[in-house]
């Protein structure tokens, strides 16, 4: 029983972390319609400027831990959130209306730019980072021994998830922003025809993902102590899987598939196998899929006739 | 790489207003740039992390953006918008298209001659070998995306099945390649309508990510179950192909010696040469023969309209499957072939990354045209050999090159194609008015 709890709380952790991810898989797929594939890699940049900021800071002589934290949230959600922009513009833009296949490949390749970006800028090896935040609390210590533990790195991870989480559905259900990029998700010529603006819409959409993204990467840095320039693969495609899980374009959707990969992926190491992880996970994603072929939260397609 | 193309929306005129542009986009350059290429981690021996500054890199990286955003804006500004007419000039274009009637063909006799040019360049043959192998790749998936449009993100997990069947059949029973190779595409086909079946209901996204985790599932499969396939290790010691029973050695009983002439070891070369020139072009064949008869009318109609392909009595369920099983069986003939070529398998040649180069293949050679597969696997593989010397740079130049590719031409190299079915006379139809990989 303790041991499951353990397994909860982490597993919870790890789904925070993929469920703020998915929510730019989301939110890109709800207005524009495509998968941003280079969303995984923008969350591993993200993950990057946070472990450069902190570098910075460390050796400018800063002690004060909270200052250093959010001085590297706020860098390197500003320098994400400007990659996120430019690869719209860039990669996605000149293919708005273009057929659907198009902008898909268009950000596998910009993946693939990111990735090897990285690794010719800062080397293939994995850059390790001194634990920042330690300490925790003994929530339960059982008879035989084991301890619940709960470490302020992951009391941080799921607060911050849930402070982001209210801001951003703030922002989306309160906001000028928020009802502009609702307009463009139900229809776009009639948003532009009322006075939305589209593109800003759009490229904020993406502002916003990837400032979203580099959160993520910063707790995933501070969690696990490391980067390097291939983390953005994997984590891609988990919370991708978890938008598609969650029923893509579904913001309560995204957050929903973040936790339940998350807890798929360490109830099944915890009990089962390490190598089999990814496995389960995906398969999960296809059962799931067979019984419900738009997601847990999705509505379903209208077909057109 | 680069940001200039920041201003779609207004054209800048003017030189006040090109500094401008360009000034921005160096300032966005500089942001994007100045932590990640602007300073350099490296981790110690004892595990602590060092960094030290490259600000001469990025003050050059910088320029060249401010550079290249005026020569794009001036080059945007002469040339107007773009646009094949102003590009090309309409003699060129029935030219071109005069040519394109008889590209085919000669491309076809030139590839047949390749291995009597090149005899004894070693390096070119291996290369030619290497795009076949992405042809008949790309010729298999087209019956998928291009044929059917279901988009297929993890065809490489096919071509990881008949690699591993012939790589395992071979080793553990010595079955020899003309055996293993019906069996190694008959096994990937049943994969094939295995991955088929769950995603029956599935339609575009969805579909995508299920075959993408299929992919990912086969490749974490063969590295964990390592009493089976070796894991991270490998297969090795994988039989060369015979000449339908004759070793190509140097053997007393090889074919060199049959023959009563003299062996070199290039005649294996031009014996795989071959070998995959006929399984490439049996994909064809049988890609353009299935496409005249009903299953491959389902096929395209299913690609049209689901809807209206199950209002006239087609079975979708059945017209799925065989789609994915056809394509499927031409990607484990595919990795059989791969297997005895390089004589050893591992995990790492099964990647995404494989999956999205043959997804790019089809895509750029304009979806469900033979010719245009066959032209954008030479031009990938071949520009992607180019930049073998430079090997951290070759996935960043290739990764910008699809980009750019995409932008320049999003419906592929060849935007047309020649009718299935016609009243009297074939027109070639525009790739627009075509819906692909819709699922």
């Amino acid at each position: 029983m303790d041991y499951f709890a353990q397994q909860l709380i982490n597993g919870l952790v790890l789904g925070s972390i993929y469920g703020l991810i998915a929510i730019g898989y989301t939110m890109v797929y709800g207005i524009v319609g495509m998968i941003n594939f280079a969303h995984g890699d923008v969350f591993m940049i993200g993950g990057f400027i946070a472990l450069i900021t902190f570098l910075i800071l460390v050796s400018l002589g800063l002690t004060a831990i909270p200052v250093i934290l959010l001085v590297v949230l706020l860098v390197s959600m500003a320098i994400t959130a400007l990659y996120g922009w430019t690869i719209e513009r860039i990669a996605y833009r000149p293919l708005r209306h273009s057929f659907r296949l198009a902008p898909m490949l268009s950000a596998i390749g910009m993946s693939f730019v990111l990735t090897n970006y990285s690794q010719v800028a800062q080397g293939a090896r994995v850059k390790p980072i001194p634990p920042f935040i330690t300490g925790g609390y003994t929530l339960h210590e059982s008879t035989d021994g084991f301890v619940i533990q709960l470490s302020n790195i992951q009391i941080m991870v799921v607060v911050t998830t849930i402070v982001l989480l209210a801001i951003f559905t703030w922002l989306v259900s309160r906001t000028r922003l928020g009802r502009d990029m609702r307009a463009c998700e139900q229809d776009q010529t009639m948003a532009a025809l009322l006075g939305v603006n589209v593109d800003r819409t759009i490229s904020m959409t993406f502002v916003i993902g990837a400032a979203l993204a580099a959160v993520a990467g910063l707790m995933y840095l501070l969690y696990y102590g490391l980067v390097d320039f291939f983390m953005g693969f994997v984590a891609g495609i988990k919370a991708f899987t978890a938008a598609v899980l969650g029923g893509i374009g579904s913001l309560p959707g995204a957050m929903l598939g973040g936790l339940a990969i998350g807890l798929i992926e360490t109830f099944w190491s915890a009990y089962f196998s390490v190598e089999y992880k990814d496995v389960a996970a995906f398969s999960i994603l296809i059962v799931v899929l067979i019984f419900m072929p738009t997601g847990l939260l999705g509505r379903p397609e209208v077909e057109k006739v | 790489m680069i940001a200039p193309s920041t201003n779609t929306a207004k054209p800048a005129t003017g030189i006040p207003a090109l500094f401008k542009t360009a000034f921005i986009n160096a300032l966005v350059a500089l942001v994007l740039f100045a932590l990640m290429v602007g300073i350099r981690t490296e981790a110690g021996s004892d595990g602590q992390l060092t960094y030290w500054t490259r600000f001469g890199e990025l003050a050059s990286l910088v320029g060249i953006v401010f550079g290249g955003s005026i020569v794009i804006e001036l080059l945007r500004q002469w040339i107007g918008p773009a646009g094949t007419e102003k590009l090309v000039p309409p003699v060129v274009q029935s030219g071109l298209s005069f040519v394109g009637r008889y590209l085919a063909p000669a491309l076809l006799i030139f590839t047949l001659l390749v291995p009597v040019i090149f005899y004894n360049q070693r390096y070119i043959l291996d290369l030619a070998i290497l795009v076949l192998t992405y042809v008949m790749l790309g010729w298999g998936l087209n019956v998928v995306v291009g044929l059917a449009g279901l988009l297929d993100l993890g065809y490489v997990a096919f071509y990881a099945v008949g690699a591993y069947s012939y790589g395992l059949l071979a080793t553990n029973f010595g079955w020899s390649f003309w055996i293993c190779l019906p069996l190694a595409g008959i096994l990937a086909a049943f994969w094939g309508v295995l991955l088929g079946f769950p995603v029956l209901r599935l339609r575009g996204d969805y579909l995508a990510i299920v075959t993408l985790a299929f992919g990912e599932i086969i490749r974490l499969v063969i590295i964990n179950w390592q009493s089976l396939t070796g894991g991270p290790n490998g297969v090795s010691g994988i039989p060369r192909p015979t000449f339908f029973g004759i070793p190509l050695d140097n053997s007393d009983d090889g074919l060199a010696a049959k023959l009563g002439i003299e062996y070199s070891s290039t005649h294996r070369i031009i014996f795989l040469f071959y070998l995959i020139l006929a399984l490439a072009l049996l994909t064809n064949w049988v890609t353009i023969r299935l496409r005249r008869l009903p299953i491959g009318r389902a096929w395209e109609a299913l690609r049209e309209d689901e809807v209206a392909c199950r209002a006239l009595g087609i079975n979708t369920t059945t017209t799925k499957l065989t789609a994915f099983a056809t394509g499927a069986m031409f990607g484990g003939f595919a990795g059989a072939f791969f297997a005895t070529r390089q004589g050893f398998i591992s995990p790492e040649s099964f990647t995404f990354q494989e999956s999205a180069l043959v997804l790019a293949i089809v895509v750029l050679g304009g979806m469900g045209s033979q010719l245009g597969v066959a032209l954008a696997a030479l031009a990938m593989i071949g520009g992607f050999e180019l930049f073998r010397g430079l090997e951290g740079y070759r996935m960043l130049v290739f990764g910008m090159a699809m980009v750019l590719i995409m932008i320049w031409r999003p419906r592929g190299l060849i935007g047309h194609r020649a009718p299935t079915v016609y009243l009297t006379k074939a027109q070639a139809i525009s790739s627009d008015l075509v819906k692909e990989g819709h699922g």
